[in-house]
């Protein structure tokens, strides 16, 4: 088994090798840039062994993977902010389509003013897409998590599109040592190439996306609705699997020092080490605190999250998003979660580290100074 | 469990709309006139002209009334009639 | 014997929900007729995303992946790559409106024309967005009469086949509908190629262009034949005119513009100064192909 110095790029690159894809497209976008160019080396140097369309926007490179996987390929393209929303109308024909294709997405904030730096609101803009939505917060998981992509995306009962999402520079650009697993574990881990039978087949003719009368289009995104339900199930599924694959266990999300917790922090990226170190400082001084870090936010795990969060008397959602008009997307879906379970913790919406501002653990332990003195349930945290 | 993603897929047939109820004329084959040069069959947008030997065949159920077939025919063999 | 010399099989259905009189069914009958079962559609927003028929019941015998309105180009690349990595025949066909190509889908051809992907793009040139009510596009002639432009085009047709050809790809062409022969020649050609191939087709609208639908097929004659409409392919940089637009390069073998527009609705209010106008800027055009095919 190999273990290598990677970036979370180039782990998301070395993933997409492992996988075999047929064919790959993308277009280049800061942070995400040494992703496509590690594929081009895989790929010129006889590693990789798949046909890379070099395209002329982002959304002509999703709309070549639609019409690539429409045939049957494997598929991959990674894009970040700007480009993704540039990808945005054709996202949603991906899924809408049910084909199994694989992204990245490095999280990056959005202009004007331009910023380059970390931010969740580009991915996040994927949650209503039908698209399942990992996010790894460090270059192993990058790296893990994409394989899984493969593995719950071409899954019959599935068949949808997959996202890996990760914070630019902190993750994206950042060395970790990333253990790689085996070429042949990776094709017993994941689907038999052609185990799912592409909708375009000149043997058996059909059309996909014909107008469909109001009567006939809710049906067929029922069966989407159906298939993300389902999706829950494979990627759990799928996880146990990894984990006897890799060594690496993982389930939707990681909770620490939750059992006890009257203060619960979530969290999704790479500012988790310092919400954990926060934690940690404030369990020094007697304050019961614990963090949940989610790793799947799409199918959002409602039943397992809320009884993550049952003992807490408060949940403080720490939202990496510039979003305006309501609560963060992520502190709306914890907040559904335990609406849904009927329980009663008050939920604080906080958004911080927006536009990339570094998130210290200082900062995490100001802001539970001020939601256990009561205050505001959704604010920003701006120094 | 199945998985109905061929929900989403159209399936090829004949007829997928009741073409023949729009038109308001049809053509009308003058068989004596015909000379079976095939002119009809070559340019009728909706493939609803078949030359067997017969002669020239119309589906009146999915004939649009178009014109194209009269308006072409080099014999004038073909004229429109008035339907409603 | 037409049905004797051209193939029986229809992979385009009756019952397909065009208007009657349509050009651009009519195109596609012979399209696909030449190209055969192996081929794979790529249709972006346009008329035939409509055609097809609703689901779900399609018109169409071979496979169709209907596409986001500047996407097609990008997914045929994309499809075409796919098939010759999974070792499947087949080839890839972009069925496209003006609008598609010409407007919204430039980009997305451009970068395909760049690349070389091997698939043949076929624009079926109604002049103007037509599925969504005959709005003007750049395809849309001078003068013409469309919702947005309700006292005529004062803009002029974007030459897309030159600016096509221009990218030095293998294979450009012009097609009719009134010449079936021509548009068979010209698909079988293309299908042996390998690269892009862009094909450019004329595609006259009865409800657009408002005219008795029973004059589609001469409408589209007079358009050759007045030489508004030149057939011609260029292969590997060698331009040659085909079918009867190689005899138009004398003018006295040209008809009147005059005898195309005064046909069609759309040019209804054109004034005798707008006339010689049109008929001047095609006079000037074919002055230019007189000295291209002197070199």
């Amino acid at each position: 088994m190999s273990r290598l110095l990677l970036t979370g790029n180039y782990a998301a690159a070395y993933a997409v090798r492992d996988a075999e894809p047929d064919v790959i497209s993308a277009y280049p976008i800061t942070p995400q840039t040494p992703v496509i160019e590690k594929i081009a080396d895989f790929i010129d140097g006889g590693e990789l062994n798949a046909k890379f369309v070099r395209v002329e926007s982002e959304h002509s490179a999703m709309a070549a993977l639609i019409g690539a996987a429409g045939v049957g390929a494997r598929t991959y393209t990674a894009t970040s902010s700007q480009g993704l929303f540039y990808m945005y109308e054709v996202i949603w024909w991906a899924s809408g389509a049910r084909l199994p294709i694989v992204m990245g997405v490095v999280m990056r904030a959005l202009g004007p003013p331009w910023s380059i730096w970390s931010e969740h609101t580009d991915f996040y803009a994927l949650r209503d897409s039908g698209w399942n939505m990992l996010v790894a917060s460090s270059a192993q998981e990058v790296y893990d998590f994409t394989l899984l992509s493969y593995r719950v995306a071409e899954d019959t009962s599935v068949l949808l599109p997959t996202v890996v999402g990760w914070d630019a520079f902190e993750v994206s650009h950042t060395y970790e040592p990333v253990e790689l697993v085996e070429k042949s574990k990776v094709k017993g881990f994941l689907p038999a190439k052609g185990s799912w039978k592409p909708p375009l087949d000149a043997q058996d003719p059909a059309s996909l996306g014909n107008l469909a009368y109001p009567e006939e289009y809710i049906r067929i995104r029922h069966e989407m609705r159906k298939a993300t339900e389902r999706a829950l199930g494979v990627i759990e599924a799928a996880l146990k699997h990894f984990s006897i694959v890799s060594g690496r266990q993982y389930s939707f999300f990681e909770c620490r020092h939750c059992e006890d917790a009257d203060t619960i922090f979530v969290v999704q990226g790479s500012i988790y080490g310092e919400v954990l170190k926060a934690v940690e400082e404030l369990r020094s001084e007697g304050v019961k605190t614990g963090v949940m870090k989610l790793w799947l936010y799409r199918p959002f795990p409602y039943k397992a999250v809320s009884r993550a969060l049952e003992g807490a008397k408060r949940v403080v959602v720490l939202a990496r998003s510039s979003v305006f008009g309501s609560f963060s997307p992520l502190g709306a879906d914890v907040s559904s979660a335990i609406n849904l379970s009927g329980g009663d913790q008050k939920v604080f919406d906080v958004v911080l580290g927006v536009g990339g501002v570094d998130v210290k653990s200082s900062d995490i332990v100001s802001i539970y100074r001020m939601v256990a003195s009561g205050g505001e349930r959704t604010f920003w945290w701006v120094r | 469990m199945s998985n109905r993603v061929e929900i989403l897929l159209s399936k090829p047939v004949v007829g997928a709309v009741p073409a023949g109820t729009w038109r308001t004329e049809r053509p009308v084959v003058d068989q004596s006139k015909c000379t079976l040069c095939g002119i009809c069959w070559l340019y009728c947008p909706d493939g609803v002209i078949e030359i067997t030997d017969k002669g020239v065949e119309i589906d009146y159920e999915y004939c649009k009334g178009c014109g194209v077939c009269a308006a072409e025919c080099p014999m004038k063999a073909i004229s429109m009639v008035r339907e409603v | 014997m037409a049905h004797k010399v051209f193939p029986r099989e229809e992979y385009l259905l009756k019952g397909h929900a065009a208007c009657p009189g349509c050009g651009a069914t009519l195109l596609l009958r012979h399209v696909l007729k030449t190209l055969g079962p192996d081929t794979y559609l790529v249709i972006p927003a346009c008329c035939t995303s409509v055609i097809a028929g609703p689901h779900p019941r399609s018109a169409f015998k071979v496979p169709v992946l209907h596409i986001a309105f500047a996407a097609s180009a990008a997914a045929a690349s994309g499809m075409s790559e796919a098939l010759e990595k999974l070792g499947k025949k087949g080839n890839v066909v972009v069925w496209a409106g003006d609008g598609g190509t010409v407007d919204i889908g430039l980009q997305a051809l451009s970068g395909a024309a760049e690349r070389g992907n091997n698939i043949i793009y076929i624009c079926y040139d109604n002049e103007a967005y037509m599925n969504t009510g005959i709005q003007k596009s750049g395809s849309t002639p001078y003068k013409a009469w469309t919702t947005t432009t309700p006292t005529g085009n004062p803009g002029h047709k974007k030459d897309v086949p030159s600016i096509m050809a221009a990218h030095g790809i293998p294979y450009v062409a012009t097609i009719n509908p009134a010449y079936p022969n021509d548009i068979a020649a010209k698909l079988k050609k293309a299908s042996n190629m390998h690269g892009l191939k862009y094909i450019h087709a004329f595609s006259p609208c009865p409800p657009g262009w408002r005219y008795d639908p029973a004059l589609t097929v001469k409408i589209a004659r007079l358009a050759v034949e007045t030489g508004i409409w030149i057939l011609y392919e260029v292969e590997n940089g060698v331009f040659r005119l085909t079918g009867p637009s190689a005899r138009l390069i004398e003018k006295r073998n040209r008809r009147p513009v005059e005898e195309y527009l005064k046909l069609q609705g759309r040019f209804s209010h054109l004034s005798k100064e707008d006339i010689e106008a049109i008929q001047s800027s095609v006079d000037q055009r074919w002055e230019e192909i007189a000295s291209l095919v002197k070199q």
